[in-house]
């Protein structure tokens, strides 16, 4: 039974922005189910207008809803008033669309794009009358299911989700809803579902897996149960299905504004720290006419003015210059603008800057990484100082007044030096706009803590201490002074448990389970990241945090991810991690195969594609 | 992109159902959006971040419902307004009525500046009696002051409510009590029916509101 309007009413005129919970926005789909064999509820564990911005629930919900006999509904994490409401009033958490509680929903699929969401996701299956632990599920309950990057490392989360779907969720999707919906109707039990589920490509049953320990009782990784497959493969889709065209238009601002098609999944370039690099590989663009098409429906059915283009490096897709011409030549008339999240340190980059930002001139945006060139060698970001500073040579001499550079500390090899180096960087780009600029430039420096991500040439490599972090963010502070500069970096609380969760192995379920029972939740936000709860329940877990964090690891001892498999090799990633400590390049992958290891996982799928389609050599 | 106003159109319109519980940031996108689905030729402000130029007469407060709100939309090119009604209705959300769109001179005094009052619809849920009701309403028209703790972003402020009211009647009582009211409602301040409610303690339950009717000086419109 949904929820009725009127129990709704009296909630939302106590809570901040009650648009958040209301649903019936434009584009959103709603459908009778008494035709369905499968409901989905897409959760995204935090607020509405983060969730909003999130294209991959926005291209499952196309997919799903596309097939006559499925449905997907949309669901987001209640800000702590309108959870105060929903218990004080004994109302389920419910789905947008048509106000079914999650408990109602036959699958309830969650995406993990941070580590921080996680008490969420414990708490939303609570306020939706989903039993937490997937333990105590019965036949009845719905199947919790996640996807997202996180999952490739699942293991902390293991206690809560039935199953996951690792990779890309296109076709894994709806594989999983026919067979979901295949066991309600023949009233399965949940042993035959789990079985069921875990022959699908692609998706991990964590209950059909147990720990292994090792001597001493050292975690040795996770053994399959009753012919479970022993690595779970991420599913890839060959081609990148057609753009959503009709995504739901949010009734608040969402964090990113816009309307966005993906142009391109993954990138050539090989950065050593970047988890994106490797999980989303090969490298497929989507056509330039197809891209062109797409943005024309994109404006005529949303009635957006800003439409993104996304890629994780969108000044590499081989017609950039055409596409954002002829998207401008087609829209900037009706006031339509064109973004691109992420360019390229280049003179080229700034050409494609300057054709799309006629409008709106802000900062001109690029992410060197790290200060030194050493460390940039490391790390294979494959930029040269001068690079840098005809990049910014070229955005003053085309009128930017500001310029924005995202850099990390706490990367593998690093010194103070290298850190300082930053602060050099900036004042010769400081020097060098006061000078074409004849007047004083911004020059703004954002700093986030680097954390070693599972399936990187880096995941063996220790999170930087407190004290290291700390020192170097106050040599940059107090070699960065004047107004020219501002400096901005991440805190530590958020980059340690960020890093806790995201390298952690299966013991660390109990802990959120323990943390979230005693009120976390919203640790993404700092108003609501309780440390020292956190602390307490490591501490009575008997986790030794220090160690885990901050201990290099070996090749020897097994990575609590090391059953998921990217398709990329674990011998390539050593190598990577080999040269990195040399200071060697890798170059392009697009110029020179380095055998990562994706076409021989993926050799059938890439059989059946034009020679091409892939940017792989 | 066109920046000069060539044709100024009035639409009326109601908001119900979801969209009351929009704020009227939120409305001003929804309407931008909107009108760029309808492909109505556009004039937009200049500068650095331009955007579509239209103005609505009174922003509705979060939680309304309606059934008279006015927006004016400046164009850049001249359209029938029949045919920009047929075009704004296919590209409507679910909450929004639309009612007409009518031409009115470019010059006339924007809509913000006349307004002068609106009337509302209020159904409160309330303990009290209907004749207790009837009092609370009497009482407050008799009285010469009627202050209010009103909070916002957190802060207090002290208001009195009494000028801002201008008139209101009892109609009678359902599944909850109706009442009719019509409150100040200018650039100067404007009065909120649940205020009104919460002063005199007789909403505390629950509330619902519909703005019935703006008034504004007609006759200072050409």
């Amino acid at each position: 039974m949904p929820v009725c309007d009127e129990t709704v009413d009296r909630l939302l005129l106590q809570v901040s922005k009650p648009a958040r919970y209301i649903g019936q926005e434009w584009n959103s789909i709603s459908k009778d189910w008494d035709t369905l064999s499968a409901t989905l509820a897409l959760a995204y564990p935090d607020l509405y207008e983060l969730g909003m911005s999130n294209l991959g629930l926005a291209i499952l919900y196309d997919i799903v809803n596309r097939h006559p006999q499925y449905c997907a509904e949309r669901v987001y994490a209640p800000w702590p008033d309108m959870e105060a409401n929903l218990r004080a009033h004994h109302v389920p958490l419910y789905s947008l669309e048509t106000r079914h509680a999650l408990s109602e929903f036959s699958v309830v699929g969650f995406t993990l794009q941070s580590e921080l969401t996680y008490t969420n996701v414990l708490n939303m299956l609570d306020l939706g009358g989903v039993p937490v632990l997937a333990a105590q599920r019965g036949d009845e309950a719905p199947v919790v299911i996640a996807g997202g990057t996180c999952t490739y490392n699942p293991e902390p989360m293991t206690p809560f989700v039935d199953a996951f779907a690792i990779g890309e969720g296109e076709e894994a999707i709806l594989d999983i809803l026919g067979v979901v919906a295949e066991a309600r109707a023949a009233k399965a039990t949940r042993d035959d579902l789990r079985r069921a589920l875990a022959a699908i490509a692609g998706v991990y049953v964590p209950a059909m897996y147990r720990p292994r320990h090792g001597a001493s009782g050292v975690y040795a990784g996770v053994a399959p149960l009753e012919g479970a497959p022993s690595t779970i493969t991420k599913r890839i889709v060959r081609q990148l299905p057609p753009a959503p065209t009709r995504p739901v238009v949010p009734h608040l601002q969402a964090t990113h504004d816009r309307a966005t098609i993906e142009i391109q999944r993954g990138c050539s370039r090989g950065c050593r720290f970047c988890q994106a690099g490797i999980v989303y590989r090969p490298i497929r663009e989507r056509p330039a006419a197809e891209i062109v098409q797409a943005i024309d429906e994109l404006v005529g059915n949303t009635g957006y003015d800003e439409i993104g283009l996304l890629s994780l490096s969108s000044s590499d897709h081989t017609d950039i210059e055409a596409i954002v011409q002829q998207a401008l030549d087609r829209h900037s008339h009706d006031g339509v603008g064109v973004s691109l999240p992420s360019l390229r340190i280049d003179s080229f980059s700034v050409e494609l800057a300057r054709m799309i930002s006629s409008r709106r001139k802000t900062g001109f945006t690029f992410a060197p990484e790290a200060g030194s060139q050493r460390l940039r060698d490391v790390i294979n970001k494959g930029v040269t100082e001068q690079d840098l500073l005809q990049t910014a040579q070229a955005a003053f001499a085309h009128g930017w007044n500001r310029i924005k550079l995202y850099f990390m500390i706490g990367l593998p090899t690093e010194t103070d030096q290298d850190v300082l180096e930053i602060a050099r960087l900036a004042h010769e780009l400081a020097r060098m706009g006061r000078e074409m600029r004849g007047r004083r430039v911004e020059i703004s420096i954002s700093v986030a803590t680097f954390v070693p991500k599972p399936h990187t040439p880096f995941q063996w490599e220790p999170l930087i201490t407190r004290s290291d972090a700390t020192r170097r963010q106050r040599l940059l502070r107090e070699a960065l002074r004047g107004r020219a500069f501002k400096l901005s970096y991440s805190d530590w609380d958020s980059t340690w448990l960020e890093a806790l969760l995201a390298r952690g192995n299966r013991c660390l379920g109990d802990v959120i389970y323990s943390v979230w029972q005693r009120g976390a939740r919203f640790d993404a936000w700092s108003e609501y990241l309780d440390v020292p709860l956190w602390q307490q329940a490591l501490a009575e877990a008997g986790f030794d945090t220090e160690n885990e964090l901050h201990a290099p690891r070996t090749r020897e001892r097994p990575l609590p991810w090391q059953h998921i498999d990217t398709g990329v090799a674990l011998s390539f990633l050593w190598a990577e991690r080999e040269c990195a400590l040399r200071g060697d390049l890798s170059p392009d992958c697009r110029e020179h195969c380095h055998h990562c290891g994706i076409l021989a996982t993926f050799a059938a799928e890439r059989s059946t594609v034009e020679a091409g389609a892939w940017g792989c050599p | 992109m066109q920046t000069e106003a060539v044709q100024r159109l009035r639409i009326t319109y109601g908001v119900d159902g979801p969209l009351r519980y929009l704020s009227v940031l939120d409305m001003g996108r929804l309407w931008e959006r909107l009108l760029r689905r309808a492909r109505l030729p556009l004039a937009f402000t200049q500068g650095f971040n331009p955007h579509p130029r239209m103005a609505f007469a009174a922003p509705l407060p979060v939680g309304y419902s309606s059934t008279h709100e006015v927006l004016d939309v400046y164009l850049g090119a001249i359209v029938a307004p029949e045919g920009a009604l047929a075009a704004i209705c296919a590209e409507s959300p679910v909450g929004l009525c639309l009612q007409s769109v009518v031409e009115v001179p470019l010059s006339a005094p924007p809509m913000q500046a006349i307004m002068r009052a609106a009337a509302y619809e209020v159904a409160a849920w309330s303990a009290a009696s209907p004749e207790q009701m009837r009092q609370c309403l009497q009482w407050a028209l008799d009285s010469d002051a009627l202050l209010y703790e009103r909070v916002r972003a957190g802060r207090t402020q002290s208001i009195d409510l009494r000028p801002l009211l201008l008139k209101a009647r009892y109609l009678g009582q359902d599944e909850a009590h109706r009442l009719e009211l019509t409150m100040v409602c200018s650039p100067q301040g404007a009065g909120r029916p649940e205020e009104l409610l919460a002063a005199l303690e007789i909403g505390e339950s629950h509330w619902a509101v519909c703005r019935s009717r703006l008034y504004w000086d007609a006759h200072t419109e050409e």
